[in-house]
């Protein structure tokens, strides 16, 4: 593909998904669907920075609900005992999830595999069990309220407001990781998934690159999380917690691996089902269970490569 | 002293349980590559189904066997129906359909049994025994000893048995062992019976002590999952020692340290051993050929 064609097809994938945030509210018959709107962008956000690392990179994090937690507590703890403004707290936030990531990621990705996965395990745990502990910061385990986000005196609370401002962050953060994988890091980092030998002869610094994509997705979950914070006005450790990172790694498996787009995807699937799901009252969970893994028998690669994959298949 | 003798044997007692949940981890791992995270779940309806089959009139002893036929059954079932059609997917989509299992496997629960805590009455009574000045609960010397059986059997089955060495060579080399006629997917698929027996018998021992609900299995798991890669994912020995190491260090910072950190404890010294031993205590490295 030519410089150019590419330019082109990232361009035109931005403009899509820029129209899809645009578009969608016309078709909303209330206002509770701004609400999941808003909570679909918010997360399809963290799970993109996630696929940088798992789909592109290689490498599977089972704690990045612990950066969340940590962008979901700045923009807490920011306000509450600093008097700090939400936005800095938030940018405080996704710093300190940078400079986090730095320092654990240094000695932990030399790990590979499961061992990965079982330290990142541990990492997001401490992080749960750190805000659980320290009431006298965090609310201990029942969770502090979140003062509302102010942007120059504008006060943001409604879920329509949430909307727009979740969703042009999303789109931004969708371009940014389009370049990003289209940059020679991003050339790099494939290499690393596709062998870290080969990629290491080539002459490619494999621990920095994965450190590099590490701390990017850290920033990406903890913006997110943040917003989550900011969104719902409340906030409990158990949105660090090991279940919010289940669910985080099975929206980036469920859309596919390495497909940008498919996080958008996984993220309004893991989102919008348990919405649907409740009237169906105690047989959610049960319900829940057999579609993640009805799509993974089915949809194995994920559900945006897969039904490529089949369009490329009439189309020959 | 007697504290200390205490603390050792609640640490003996949660990590005999860590070490059979993560030796349910091992089997599985071994016969296919894949990380159950339905294992935890094997060991709560090990717990709930003795209950309610308790709860019903059958005695204790019945409802145990009862149970452990059970969640025999759901872990071929879980082979047969979830993981073997998707054989050839990925390891992450078949972690992925484990994690479904575990989901599906929760709901059902709360739906069959309910949602409250509930607990078993120990065979040999509730009146602790003074050994060195600890108290110790009857029920964790039954642990003990349930959990030291199991893990001799194990590995008399592994290293004596001809179906044992079925599961070593289906480890060593999934096609050379088709090669020379073993049915590895039969294979795989007693390891899912034995893997789900084992975790049931490991929740049916726990459960007059530490009580069990629908949702028990998660961290479990979670805590046999992290016992496994300690010792060395694929190391039936690294998972035993795993999983005892982990519940001592648990009990000891339980005790000397702070009750609230005793998971963050446990889990920086699990972070630091990794990072200084990437295979784990018992494990290989892997070559990977470029």
């Amino acid at each position: 593909m030519s410089v150019r064609a590419l330019l082109e097809t990232r361009l035109l994938s931005a403009i899509a998904v820029a129209a899809i945030v645009i578009v969608l509210p016309l078709f909303f018959p209330s206002g509770y669907y701004y609400r999941i709107g808003a909570l679909v962008f918010i997360f399809a956000l963290a799970v993109v920075g996630l696929n940088l690392l798992m789909g592109f990179a290689g490498q599977v994090s089972l704690g990045h609900a612990g950066f969340m937690g940590i962008g979901a507590y700045a923009a807490a703890i920011g306000p509450v005992h600093f008097g700090a403004p939400s936005w800095l707290s938030l940018l405080a936030g996704a710093a300190l999830s940078g400079v986090i990531a730095f320092a654990v990621g240094r000695p932990i990705l030399k790990l590979k595999g499961h061992y990965l996965a079982v330290a990142t395990l541990g990492f997001g745990l401490l992080v749960a069990i750190v805000l659980t502990n320290e009431a006298g910061w965090t609310g201990g385990p029942d969770g502090m309220a979140v003062p509302k986000l102010a942007l120059f005196g504008w006060r943001v609370s409604g879920s329509d407001e949430w909307y727009w401002i979740s969703g042009a962050t999303f789109v931004g953060g969708f371009v940014l990781a389009l370049n990003l994988m289209d940059s020679p890091t991003g050339r790099a980092l494939q290499a690393i998934h596709d062998s870290e030998i080969a990629a290491r002869v080539l002459g490619v610094d494999v621990a920095r690159k994965k450190l590099t994509v590490f701390i990017v997705s850290a920033m990406y979950a903890s913006v997110a999380g943040s917003y989550l914070a900011l969104f719902n006005g409340y906030i409990t450790p158990e949105g660090a917690g090991f279940l919010r990172s289940i669910e985080l790694v099975a929206m980036v498996v469920l859309g596919g691996m390495g497909s940008i787009v498919g996080s958008l995807v996984g993220a309004t699937v893991l989102v919008v089902l348990p919405q649907v799901l409740t009237v169906f009252h105690e047989y959610e969970q049960a319900l829940l269970g057999l579609i993640v893994m009805g799509f993974m028998i089915f949809l194995r690669r994920g559900i945006v490569p897969s039904v490529a994959a089949v369009i490329a298949g009439w189309r020959k | 002293m007697a504290e200390l003798l205490q603390f050792v044997f609640s640490g003996l007692t949660v990590g005999a349980i860590y070490a059979l949940v993560a030796l349910g981890f091992t089997l599985i791992y071994k016969a296919s590559d894949i990380i159950n995270f339905a294992q935890g779940e094997f060991v709560m309806l090990g717990g709930m189904t003795t209950v309610f089959v308790a709860l019903a009139g059958v005695p204790l002893p019945l409802a145990a066997l009862i149970a452990i036929a059970v969640t025999t059954a759901v872990g071929i079932a879980l082979h047969r129906f979830a993981i073997a059609p998707a054989r050839d997917a990925s390891p992450v989509a078949l972690i992925m359909i484990t994690i479904g299992a575990s989901i599906f496997l929760r709901g059902v629960a709360q739906i069959v049994f309910d949602k409250r805590f509930h607990s078993l009455p120990s065979l040999f009574g509730g009146d602790p025994i003074n050994i060195g000045g600890a108290a110790i609960l009857p029920q964790s010397l039954v642990v003990l000893a349930g959990a030291a059986i199991i893990v001799s059997l194990f590995w008399l089955f592994i290293d004596r048995t001809l179906l044992g060495k079925a599961v070593i060579a289906t480890a060593a080399n999934r096609l050379a062992a088709r090669l020379i006629g073993i049915d590895t997917r039969r294979i795989v698929d007693f390891s899912f019976a034995v893997s789900a027996a084992i975790g049931a018998i490991a929740g049916i021992l726990i459960t007059p002590i530490a009580l069990t609900s629908y949702d028990a299995g998660t961290l479990l798991a979670l805590k046999g999952f992290a016992a496994a890669m300690l010792g060395g994912i694929g190391s039936a020995p690294g998972a035993v020692v795993g999983g005892l190491i982990l519940g001592m260090i648990e009990a000891m910072s339980a005790g000397y340290i702070s009750s609230n950190y005793k998971d963050a404890v446990a889990f920086v010294i699990i972070l630091v051993v990794l990072v200084g031993m990437p295979q784990g205590l018992f494990g290989r490295a892997k070559i990977e050929r470029v």
